[in-house]
């Protein structure tokens, strides 16, 4: 179990200029689809920008937060 | 009892020119999203290899600091690491991700 709330505001904190959608897959606060929009995202390549959302959530995410679908949007790419 | 495992994954994904670290297996994945990542990898034809890191633990948190990648499935192409599901569902999807496996593979 991970609280979407303390997902949000982790990545949030490492990406201020985000803007997050999170969706709880299943309904048991272990599996989230995540969107995050962010001016950091421009010019760098997926692995790139998983790695910067991935950041804030060391020590977390493959541990108590199990799954996470990510898809990283720079601005130009969600208009 | 001096198993190197460090040693073991940078044969591995020197020796196959694709590797996925995944639960189970390619013909019984026991993930979705490992079972994403093959789903991908057999749209191209091309040989890979598959590594359990449910039946070897130690193996397991050995990849993940090997990439510096918390989640499993990892893929490797070409020695590389090329990221997790959601990586290669994407990369496939805007067709970034078959040019990788040509090249690779020698195949076209």
């Amino acid at each position: 179990m991970f609280d979407a709330e303390e997902l949000r505001r982790r990545v949030a904190e490492a990406l201020p200029d985000s803007r997050i959608t999170i969706r709880d897959m299943v309904g048991d606060g272990d599996h989230y689809e995540m969107v995050v929009v962010s001016a950091a995202f421009e010019g760098k390549n997926t692995l790139e920008r998983h790695r910067l959302v991935y950041a804030p959530l060391k020590g977390v995410l493959g541990g108590s937060l199990h799954a996470l679908a990510l898809k990283t949007l720079a601005p130009s790419e969600a208009a | 009892m001096d198993r190197n495992v460090m040693e073991e994954i940078k044969n591995e994904i020197a020796a196959n020119k694709i590797v996925i670290y995944m639960k189970g297996t390619k013909e019984m994945p026991r993930c979705g999203f490992s079972a994403a990542a093959v789903e991908v990898l057999r749209t191209y034809g091309v040989p890979f290899k598959d590594i359990n890191v449910l039946e070897d633990p130690e193996k397991w948190q050995a990849i993940k600091q090997h990439s510096d990648w918390p989640t499993i499935p990892q893929i490797y192409i070409g020695g590389e690491f090329v990221g997790g599901s959601d990586i290669v569902r994407e990369m496939h999807a805007k067709g970034e991700l078959e040019p990788i496996v040509r090249k690779a593979t020698g195949t076209s």
